[in-house]
Formats: C-alpha cells, sequence, structure tokens
C-alpha cells in the first residue's frame, strides 16, 4: 500500500483551498473527487456546463474559476471520478476508479466533503415529481436542464431563493414559493443583524435576490404552515396552508422542489467514529474539530461545509487553514510560523461567518418540518414510516441502531445519508431525550456500493 | 440458599441464564457496559447450525435445535428462524473426501443429522452454484434466524420472569462479600450470592479477576450484506476449506460471513472491517457463484467475539469458587446454543447435574498441564 503526505477528499471550495495551501509549503497532495469535473456542489460542471450566459446562474458560481485553476497545478495529483468506499482510523483510504478498487495510505487526510440537503419529510415527498432544490440546480448545472414547468419551490433557506432567481433567468415559469419560515422568525432573526452586517455583501446579495423575484411578479406565499404533494403515480398538485388560515389551497403542477437548508455530510466522519456533537443552533450533527479543523482522531482533519455549515466563501478559507494545519502536523512549518500565517485566515473567517446565527435562526425549519407524521416515509430506502418509528420508540427503542435492527430503517442502499438526521430527531422527540442522547447510526463501510467482483479483484491484485 | 444472582453480560447467553434462572425464582440482574446484544449476539450471521460442529458440542447443539423449534412457546417470538437447511460445499475431490470422512466421523457417534450429497443432488438443492463442485454435506433442519431480534426476545420474556437488566454499566471491581460477591460499577454496588459470567470477549478479564485466567482473544468476524437480488438461494452455503456463509434473506438481501477476520479495538469496544479479508471473501463467493460478480456490498461489519485457544466454549462452575458459573468464549459459534446455556446455568446454580453433557466445557481444561 502506498503511503501519501496528504489526502484530501472533496474539491468543493474547501478541497481546492486546501490543496493549493498545502503546495504552498512543499506538500504535494493527492485530491481525491467522486464527481468527474472539480467544483463540489457549489461550482459545479463550471468547465462543463451548457449554461454560458453567465448572468444566469450569477457571478458567485464564476468566482469558482480561478479555484480549480489552482487545483490543476500539475504538483497536485487530483483524482475525478475516483469514489472513496472506506476510512480507517489507521488512515486507509478504500479508492474506486474504472471499476478498479485500490487501497492508499495518507499520513494526514482532510475530508471536504460538505454539506447535504434536509431532508423534507412532507406527506407526498417520494412522488415521482417532487425533488430537491439542490438536484434541481446539479441539473441546471451540468446539463443545462430544467424540470417541466410551472414549477412550485417549497421551504426556507438562500438555495431556495437562488434557485429560483436562477430559473427566472433561465426562463422557466415559476409557479409559486411556497415560503415555510415561519412569521415570528424574522424578529427573532433581527437581534442577529449586528453581526450580519459584518458580512454586508452575503446580506445585500440575498435582498438582491428578493428584489428580483418581486420585480419579476413571482408569487412568493409567505407563511406556509403545512404542505402536502398529491397525486396519482406521479406528482399533480401541491396543497398547502398558511398561518391562521384553516383552510387548504392548491396549486396544479408537474414539479416541487424542497428544499429547507443544508446540513454536514458526516457519513465519513462517523463511519471512524469521530466525536460529534449535536449542534442547536444549526440542528444538525458536526464533528468536534480544534483550531486546526482536527477531528480528535489523529492525522484526519475537516474543512469546510462537513464541519458545520459555513458557507463557500468561509469553506475556502477553512481549506486554507486545514491546509496550514497539514503542513504543521507534516513538520513543513513551525507552530509559531503556521499560527502567524493563520492569524489573518482566521480574521476573515470570523467577519464572514459573523452572518451565520442570522441565517441559522431566520431559517430554522420548524418542528413539522422535521419530523415525518405517522404515515410518512422517513426511510425512502427501505420504506419506514414516521409512526413505525415511534411505534419503536414505545417498545423502547431508545437510540437509531436498535430501529435499524428491527425495521431495516437506514440500511438501504443510501447507507442511511437520507434518513439519518430525521431517525435520531423522532426518536429523541418520541422519548423526550435530547438527540445527543438518542445518538445517530453505527456507519459501516462500503460509503458507497461496490461490487463484490470489484472487491474480489482487490484480494487477487494484493 | 443464594438467591441474589447478578449475571455479567447481556448478549444471548447471558439472556438465556437470565430467564432460566428468574423461572426458578432467582432474583437476577443482568449487567451489561453497552446494551443487551451489542456485540456478538446481536450481530453475528445468524447461522442456526448443528453441521460441522466439534464432537463435543454435538448433543448440546441437537438439544439447542429442538428448542429453537419450539421458539415461540419459550419466549412469544420465532425470532426470524427459518429452518431452509444448511449445505458444505466441496469445491474439489480433496474437499469431498473431507466431507465424507466427517460424516462417517458423525455417524459414529451414534447422529445421522449430517449427510454426503453428490453432485446432482448439490445442483438441485443449489442451481446458482458454479458447476465445478463435486458435492456436499448437508443437515436438514438447520438454518438461520435474526440474531437482535433473538436477544431481544430472550430479554423481554426474561423482564416479565423478573430479571433487572442494568445498560450502560460498566464493571470495574469485584471483591468478595460475606459469602457471595460485591460488583461495583459507575456509582454503583450490586451484592449477589452467585455470580454468572456471560461477559463474551470481555469474560476473560473478569476470570483475571477471579484468579483463573483463561486463553481467550477477542476476534472479530466480518460480514457483509448486499442489495437486494431475485431469490437464488434457499439453503445456507458454507464451503469446505475456506472460511464462508452465505445466505439469502427474504428480503433478497445476501449475508456473506464465514469468519475472515477484522480488527479488534479492545479499549474502544469496537472491531473495524479490513479490506484484504473482505477481499478474500468476496473472491470464495464470487468462485463459486458467478453471477454475484455484478452484486453490490451494501454494508460490511465485524462483531467482537470471544474466541478459545481450543474453540470450543466455557461451561460450567468456576474452579476456585463455588459461587461463580461460567457461560462464555462460544468462539463464534454460540448463536444456535444460548437457548440451553440458560438450562445448564440453572441446573448449576440449583446444584443439580446438568442435563446435557459439559465435562468438556470445564474451565479446568485450561488448568491441567497438557500431555504434550
Amino acid at each position: 500500500m502506498i503511503t501519501h503526505d496528504l489526502v484530501i477528499l472533496g474539491t468543493g471550495p474547501a478541497g481546492m483551498a486546501a490543496a493549493t495551501t498545502a503546495l504552498e509549503y512543499g506538500i504535494t497532495p493527492v485530491v481525491i473527487d467522486e464527481q468527474p469535473a472539480a467544483g463540489g456542489q457549489i461550482y459545479r460542471a463550471l468547465e462543463s456546463t451548457p449554461v454560458r450566459d453567465r448572468r444566469i446562474l450569477g457571478e458567485d458560481y464564476w468566482s469558482g474559476e480561478s479555484l480549480i485553476k489552482g487545483l490543476k497545478d500539475p504538483q497536485i495529483d487530483y483524482r475525478p471520478a475516483t469514489t472513496v468506499w472506506q476510512l480507517t482510523r489507521q488512515r486507509e483510504i478504500g479508492l474506486l476508479h474504472d471499476d478498479k478498487a485500490e487501497m492508499i495510505c495518507a499520513r494526514h487526510i482532510i475530508l471536504a466533503t460538505g454539506a447535504m440537503e434536509r431532508p423534507m419529510p412532507i406527506p407526498g415527498w417520494t412522488l415521482p415529481g417532487v425533488m430537491t432544490a439542490g438536484s434541481g440546480q446539479i441539473l441546471l448545472k451540468s446539463a443545462g436542464a430544467v424540470p417541466q414547468a410551472p414549477v412550485v419551490l417549497a421551504g426556507c433557506g438562500p438555495l431556495l431563493l437562488l434557485l429560483a432567481t436562477q430559473y427566472l433567468r433561465a426562463g422557466v415559469e415559476i409557479a409559486a414559493i411556497l415560503d415555510t419560515t415561519p412569521r415570528n422568525r424574522y424578529r427573532a432573526a433581527l437581534k442577529h443583524t449586528p453581526g450580519a452586517l459584518r458580512n454586508a455583501s452575503t446580506l445585500l446579495k440575498g435582498v438582491g435576490l428578493l428584489r428580483e423575484l418581486r420585480r419579476a411578479g413571482v408569487r412568493h406565499i409567505k407563511g406556509v404552515s403545512a404542505l402536502r404533494a398529491e397525486g396519482s403515480g406521479q406528482l399533480e398538485r401541491v396543497l398547502w396552508k398558511q398561518q391562521g388560515d384553516d383552510n387548504w389551497q392548491t396549486l396544479e403542477t408537474p414539479t416541487l422542489l424542497l428544499h429547507q437548508g443544508v446540513i454536514p455530510n458526516t457519513q465519513i466522519t462517523r463511519a471512524v467514529d469521530c466525536h460529534h456533537e449535536w449542534d442547536e443552533q444549526q440542528l444538525s450533527w458536526r464533528p468536534r474539530l480544534d483550531e486546526w479543523l482536527s477531528t480528535d482522531i489523529p492525522g484526519i482533519a475537516v474543512a469546510g461545509d462537513g464541519g458545520g455549515i459555513v458557507g463557500a466563501k468561509a469553506a475556502a478559507m477553512q481549506g486554507q487553514l486545514a491546509g496550514l494545519g497539514a503542513a504543521l502536523a507534516l513538520d513543513k512549518l513551525t507552530l509559531a510560523n503556521s499560527t502567524e500565517r493563520a492569524q489573518p485566515i482566521r480574521k476573515a473567517l470570523a467577519r464572514d461567518t459573523a452572518i451565520r446565527p442570522f441565517l441559522d435562526v431566520l431559517y430554522r425549519p420548524a418542528k413539522q418540518w422535521r419530523l415525518p407524521d405517522d404515515d410518512t416515509l422517513a426511510c425512502r430506502c427501505e420504506e419506514v414510516t414516521g409512526g413505525e418509528i415511534r411505534r419503536m420508540a414505545e417498545m423502547g427503542c431508545r437510540g437509531p441502531n436498535q430501529t435499524k435492527s428491527f425495521t431495516r430503517c437506514g440500511m438501504g442502499p443510501c447507507q442511511g445519508r437520507m434518513c439519518g438526521i430525521t431517525v435520531s430527531e423522532l426518536l429523541a422527540d418520541a422519548n423526550q431525550q435530547s438527540v445527543e442522547e438518542t445518538g445517530y447510526y453505527r456507519l459501516r463501510p462500503p460509503f458507497k456500493p461496490i461490487t463484490l467482483g470489484q472487491l474480489a479483484k482487490a484480494a487477487e491484485e494484493g | 440458599m443464594s438467591r441474589r444472582v447478578v449475571v455479567v453480560g447481556a448478549g444471548f447467553h447471558g439472556c438465556s441464564a437470565a430467564l432460566r434462572l428468574s423461572n426458578q425464582g432467582y432474583e437476577v440482574t443482568v449487567i451489561d457496559k453497552a446494551y443487551a446484544g451489542r456485540h456478538a449476539s446481536g450481530v453475528n450471521a445468524g447461522g442456526v447450525r448443528r453441521l460441522g460442529r466439534h464432537p463435543a458440542e454435538i448433543p448440546l447443539a441437537i438439544a439447542a435445535w429442538e428448542r429453537w423449534q419450539n421458539m415461540t412457546s419459550i419466549v412469544g417470538d420465532d425470532c426470524g428462524f427459518r429452518p431452509v437447511g444448511q449445505i458444505k460445499v466441496a469445491e474439489n475431490n480433496n474437499d469431498m473426501a473431507i466431507l465424507n470422512e466427517r460424516e462417517r466421523q458423525v455417524q459414529n457417534l451414534g447422529y445421522h443429522h449430517e449427510k454426503l450429497i453428490n453432485r446432482d443432488e448439490l445442483r438441485k438443492r443449489l442451481p446458482a452454484l458454479a458447476g465445478h463442485c463435486p458435492g456436499g454435506l448437508a443437515c436438514d433442519g438447520d438454518g438461520f434466524a435474526n440474531p437482535y431480534r433473538t436477544v431481544t426476545a430472550w430479554r423481554r420474556e426474561a423482564e416479565r420472569q423478573g430479571a433487572c437488566f442494568r445498560e450502560g454499566i460498566e464493571i470495574t471491581d469485584i471483591e468478595p462479600k460475606g459469602n457471595g460477591w460485591r460488583l461495583s460499577g459507575g456509582e454503583e454496588h450490586f451484592d449477589a450470592d452467585l455470580l454468572v459470567n456471560c461477559a463474551g470477549a470481555w469474560s476473560g478479564e473478569l476470570c483475571k479477576w477471579l484468579g483463573e485466567p483463561v486463553p481467550l482473544t477477542a476476534e472479530a468476524p466480518m460480514l457483509m450484506i448486499t442489495e437486494r437480488l431475485s431469490p437464488f438461494l434457499g439453503t445456507v452455503v458454507g464451503a469446505t476449506s475456506r472460511p464462508l456463509s452465505f445466505k439469502q434473506f427474504e428480503n433478497g438481501t445476501v449475508l456473506i460471513g464465514g469468519g475472515v477476520c477484522g480488527v479488534v479495538d479492545i479499549a474502544r469496544h469496537v472491531a473495524e472491517t479490513r479490506l484484504g479479508g473482505l477481499a478474500e471473501n468476496a473472491d470464495t463467493v464470487v468462485s463459486l457463484f458467478p453471477f454475484m460478480k455484478e452484486a453490490r456490498i451494501m454494508r460490511t461489519w465485524a462483531g467482537v467475539e470471544a474466541v478459545m485457544q481450543d474453540h470450543i466454549p466455557v461451561i460450567g462452575l468456576s474452579s476456585q469458587h463455588d459461587n461463580v458459573i461460567h457461560a462464555f468464549g462460544f468462539s463464534a459459534h454460540g448463536y444456535q446454543l444460548g437457548p440451553i446455556t440458560g438450562e445448564i446455568v440453572a441446573d448449576l446454580a440449583m446444584e443439580r447435574e446438568p442435563k446435557l453433557p459439559i465435562t468438556p466445557f470445564s474451565i479446568q481444561r485450561f488448568q491441567t498441564p497438557c500431555p504434550e
């Protein structure tokens, strides 16, 4: 097994910045990415997108060009289209590329595996025609494809508004935006505006998106308190209620895009059993990290949204910080030197993330959007409903590893990525205990499915 | 008369002991450092197998098999037991000779549950098997069950009979107190007239404290499970000279195991899988069932098992103390025996001659110098 100094997983802003920073200090990193092209989710398909009208995806998207250029330095061993299916605490990494499984080892690892969308398990969320705003954006960026119009967007959070404006600019008909942000949230978020003003440009961008949508006359329905998708075999209509009104309202639509923010993708940090904590402000799990973004496992660090949601710009700064951390760990820099170089980055990071409390409070999804009702699926792979999880709690299941054994919840092809947070929160709620006490799935490799044939081949090649 | 019993370890054997002792009116407390069925008992391959047992284990396995038939009447749940049979497959003529010899040996002991089958019969029973296999050894009536469900059913029944389960308490000290023991863990103390050691991979530590060390190692047999496939396999399949255990569940997923081991991290109380071993196992599967090449693996894991030097368990009274009973070290094949452990422990507690022959499992075997 070959041992490399530094292996970085992921080529979003954090991964790319970590790679170029490490290179500055004489480390030649291996950068692994599952996607065929660099950029992560935020800069996905930047080099190949058919959407050449730069106005549609916006300047933030195109700002990823310089990071991608940095990643292409010939000294960086960049391996696209490579899946990581295993990582051990001894820092052995199982890779899969072109049908070939391989194991490599690293002295230092930076996980830059980013965020995933928070599931939004409303009644009917599994109907064909219902998808997430994130997947809608992937289609747009990578293939220039848009779903069948008119579309309805529902939920909350910056990405929902961004996608709406991108659709608007691309000429997609938007039937409505159903905003689930509770009305009192605007007032609650107000007290965090001083912090938000430290990152005024992001705040202004948000205001700009809202203005653009309003000017275009997009129907923006606020204070949505209940939501369901209906149709026989596929989505036909969306129904909702507004706060203070007990009547259902209806819109016929072939496409519903759901979104209620993003959460750290902790699949890999969980699988190696890093210490995780429940972040009550962001309502999500995150690995515990030190000042160099290292986990409690020696030689494994996390940069970017995977360690707690910070956004693309801050993720890149964290990538720089983790790159310095790698240089320190690999004896390329002294502690004094790396501390000195980290200082301006930490300062900029503090400024940029000052807007987080404001966003976290404003777009904090209410309980009814996080806990599916008894008839709604929590686990899509194994088709386990919210009701079944509640029954398991009544039977005495305190944590998700017990419900897993009884219901197979979380044991399907997505490996519990989609239902993990929902099941932890459901059990915590039903057992009236904290999410922290309830815990999370013990995750098992492979992180992504690998075939027996691919694995067997690895045996032959030793 | 000793009435208060503390069972250390809430695996299948601990739950079985708790149930049978409660049945007899003992006041039973089961203590587990994690939760019931956390390790070997909850995450094993679920094989219910008499096939290929060590000669000393055969009478126990046969008695246990009878309990498996009546599981619902014992604990109110069939524990997912499916008597689909088990077959050990020969991959070549050398394997066939080994199986032939095994059949003869078992029959000489007076048992007839293991039967040699020829190529045609093998083909009939396992149409998906690769053509090169010349035969196998079959045990009809064996099968598989659901491990975690089993532990839970036994634990529940023990609780209904009055046993008390204390989870998340790690015993850190044992000292004699009066005619019994005082166990301490966390901030708590537990007094017992009788101590039952069912602590699995952590039993060796207890034995050390009790002054009778045993050659026990913690091992971590690995398992992997595939995505759902169309039904192609009814019977549980093993190989003769390579580690393999292979079964398809009703939901279509295929479980692959057989004893290739991962890495135990005893300090963190967990086990990790090892690529090399998994790859070896995958290779065996693909050579026996070529079409499985395309099957995707969904999960791999390893459970922590107590393995004795001679690969058979310790069941019986302590050699040092008359108020300690051991039942541990089932060496990665204890699941099937779970139902009878409690009966033996109850017999010993009541100072009755156990109905099953347990002399070969005495802890004293490690204290007598070997003739060699």
